[in-house]
């Protein structure tokens, strides 16, 4: 058990950490910082060049290959760059669903052409993705999906429908999972294709969520038709394609995800310093201090929770428990942050955005609306749990 | 970095689930719990042919040298096998005397308690129940050579198996409570020294209340330099706590292969009850502090190992973390069993009551919890 680096590793973590320092823009004031994981639509923009400011500087897709964009360095360096990020209170990246699962997804199962033509612009942020998984009758039973593709020619022809479909009125390509053989059983009729959002037929339809933004959408296809090109992983094999989360892509995922938590409790523990309750700083409150003490504890065990999981890795052994429970963690401990934080405001939670007696404007009241989410997408919490039950501690399915 | 256990230490857990799963078997704890002892003899010469009482101490003391991660991963199997015994106890006094000890002291006593030749305990706790330094109000009254100490400990483990008591005295009052506090060697059958057995919820875990009436010892019984004993006793207790949180790990993952093992076994409604998602969602739950309380534990182990800056912190972290993850797997673990994990028969109780007897050794959830926030906020 070893917790330094080796030289190389420290000149790599030096190295990183004057490159933040010189490069994260003045204007990311901490208002915008607590926005703690996915961009806010306002700062699209902006985040769109930080990305590409990250790439230029070979600061993202860090275990990618090289000839696809990335650095072929290890999750070691990977760690230690999230690391610095938080720490500096680094911005997140814009294309989170492209640099999480498109790109490893690609360079996992994709054609040399298609690993040539994606996985770069990915991490440059030329080009968002969105995933079109969910529809309206296939959630959690994603495997039920009814968006029909039928080949004519050398193309496949696309109708049906997607919904909470994150970034999709941003995004260029989409993680497009439709059925190719509607008479086989439902996990083995089920294609992945890289879908163009301008192609004619794709209609994109903003859905307004409980924060009031429109960050995610329907998504619709007229006859759209794809070519057999973009088809990724085989025909009838988008299944394992699309599921086969690799451990690798949950773990890159989980970095950001340990990053964004942690600059959000040093912003909470610099709230609490600034709020008061019953006439003194909520940071001297018995049972806030409670609160606020659970909270770090929760993220560093998520933090040396994954690093038992990269250790496994890098040793060339197979992820064991500990790797499976990160989102689950995640989220709780997301979803209890931001209650802590409207706690901390007391009867200015109810403050939103627009008024200028809302805490930090109003920038909470978002991040604790949106959190609602977390246990919903990308595997609702009680999916994770069967997941848990069924494949680590070997329950029988139900 | 490497955040995992070496090949060695691998070995060493599996020599020790294999060793406890032969002689700590569940009739040998219950036959132990029934006893004032907790031990036998022939355990105890086990343990230390196996140089397990001695892991920590330097080999000039007889000790094995080990590590204190390597520490961490005998307990953790320890706490599997709910063992019961002087085993930690033991420890507690070993650690003080090696951290505060002169050398002639640590000769004396490491070399016997590491070859099970002696026993040992700490007396630090009081009726006051308190973990921080204003709790000591047991008093060493300097006398010719030696001192006089009078006061009452409880809470102490095993004091009445203890060939040496290592016993938190005030010499003097400072100007702060962590000041004039000394640690005395207290030999076993001083005058005016009595130990008092008293039940216990956890039956594996006995503990005494430690009358001093005027107790006399000399002046070399002293440990450290003279009232500085409060930092050693603080950094004894952080790895002590470390030590007890790796023991508690072990119990909670137990309690959850148990839990699973009977759940997939266990037929209710037609079906296994381990297929329905009440009981399924309950596990996951489970092992997901479990694997959370392991990571902080580790991570504390390494870090009182390493005397890194933030050892403080991170015991704090793994036993606030801990306390609250074994007493919940614990719990969760007799309600999935249903009836037949209340009963007496059934081994989950003694987990049961071992999570919370541990949760409240070296300070529960909430005092670990202010712990951390004093050094955050």
């Amino acid at each position: 058990m070893d917790f330094t680096l080796t030289p190389e590793q420290e000149t790599f973590r030096a190295d990183v950490r004057s490159w933040l320092e010189q490069n994260i823009p003045r204007e990311w004031t901490r208002r915008v910082m607590a926005s703690s994981e996915v961009p806010r639509p306002e700062a699209y923009e902006f985040l769109r060049s930080w990305q590409h400011k990250l790439y230029d500087a070979g600061f993202i897709g860090l275990t990618w290959p090289k000839e696809y964009g990335g650095r072929g360095l290890s999750f070691l360096e990977e760690m230690v760059l999230h690391e610095e990020m938080s720490l500096a209170k680094a911005p997140p990246i814009l294309n989170v669903l492209g640099v999480g699962m498109a790109g490893p997804t690609i360079i996992a199962y994709g054609t040399e052409e298609q690993k040539q033509r994606y996985p770069a612009k990915i991490l440059s942020c030329d080009e968002i993705w969105c995933q079109g998984y969910s529809e309206p009758n296939a959630g959690s039973d994603l495997a039920s999906l009814q968006t029909r593709a039928v080949k004519d020619g050398d193309h496949w022809v696309i109708n049906g429908q997607k919904v909470w479909t994150s970034l999709a009125h941003v995004s260029d390509w989409m993680m497009l999972l439709a059925r190719t053989d509607p008479t086989a059983p439902k996990h083995k009729g089920i294609t992945y294709f890289l879908l163009d959002m301008k192609l004619p037929g794709v209609t994109v339809k903003p859905l307004r969520q409980i924060t009031g933004d429109a960050e995610f959408n329907e998504v619709f296809f007229d006859n759209v038709r794809v070519h057999e090109s973009q088809v990724l992983g085989g025909v009838n094999n988008g299944w394992a394609v699309g599921l086969t989360t690799l451990m690798y892509e949950r773990l890159a995922l989980g970095f950001g995800l340990q990053t964004r938590l942690r600059i959000a409790v040093d912003a909470v523990i610099e709230l609490a310093r600034q709020m008061e309750k019953g006439g003194r700083a909520i940071t001297k409150d018995a049972v806030m201090r409670q609160k606020l003490a659970q909270l770090w504890i929760d993220t560093e065990a998520l933090k040396y929770t994954g690093a038992r999981a990269v250790t496994k890795l890098l040793r060339g052994e197979l992820p064991g428990p500990e790797a499976s429970t990160g989102k689950m963690g995640w989220v709780e401990t997301h979803q209890k942050l931001q209650e802590i934080a409207m706690e901390i405001q007391g009867p200015y939670s109810q403050l939103m955005r627009g008024g200028d007696r809302a805490v930090e404007g109003g920038v909470w009241q978002y991040t604790f609306l949106r959190s609602r989410a977390n246990s919903i997408e990308g595997g609702t919490t009680e999916i994770q749990k069967n997941i848990i039950g069924e494949r680590v501690l070997g329950l029988p399915k139900g | 970095m490497d955040f995992g256990f070496s090949q060695e230490q691998d070995l060493l857990r599996a020599t020790a689930r294999k060793f406890l799963e032969n002689e700590c078997t569940s009739e040998f704890v219950r036959k132990r719990m029934e006893e004032p002892a907790g031990v036998t003899d022939e355990f105890w010469s086990k343990l230390a042919e196996q140089g397990w009482l001695g892991l920590v101490y330097p080999e000039e003391y007889g000790g094995s040298g080990l590590g204190f991660v390597d520490l961490t991963v005998l307990m953790e199997e320890m706490g599997r096998a709910v063992t019961p015994g002087p085993f930690f106890s033991t420890l507690l006094a070993g650690l003080t005397i090696l951290d505060a000890g002169s050398a002639g002291q640590k000769k004396e006593w490491l070399s016997r308690l590491a070859a099970g030749e002696a026993k040992g305990t700490l007396a630090w706790t009081e009726p006051n129940a308190r973990w921080d330094a204003a709790g000591v109000t047991t008093t060493a009254r300097k006398a010719g050579r030696g001192y006089v100490l009078s006061g009452t400990k409880l809470f102490v483990p095993d004091a009445h198996l203890a060939d040496v008591l290592v016993t938190v005295a005030r010499i003097s009052e400072g100007a702060t409570p962590e000041e004039g506090i000394g640690l005395f060697l207290v030999p076993k059958g001083a005058a005016g020294l009595e130990t008092k057995l008293l039940p216990t919820m956890d039956q594996t875990r006995k503990l005494c209340e430690v009358s001093l009436r005027d107790v006399q010892v000399d002046g070399d019984a002293l440990l450290a330099e003279g009232g500085g004993g409060w930092p050693a006793l603080s950094r004894v207790i952080q790895r002590a706590t470390v030590a007890l949180c790796a023991e508690m790990c072990g119990g909670a993952q137990r309690v959850l292969d148990m839990t699973t093992d009977y759940a997939k076994i266990r037929i209710a409604f037609g079906k296994p009850i381990g297929s329905y998602q009440g009981v399924k969602h309950r596990a996951a739950d489970m092992l997901v502090e479990i694997e959370n309380a392991k990571s902080l534990t580790y991570y504390a182990a390494w870090a009182v190992d390493e005397r890194v800056p933030e050892a403080a912190l991170a015991a704090s972290m793994a036993k606030a973390y801990v306390s609250d993850a074994f007493r919940k797997a614990a719990g969760g673990a007799i309600q999935l069993h249903g009836g037949i994990g209340f009963t007496w028969e059934h081994d989950l109780h003694l987990f049961f009551k071992r999570a919370k007897s541990s949760e409240f050794t070296f300070g529960d959830a909430t005092y670990h919890r202010e712990r951390v926030a004093q050094l955050i906020l």
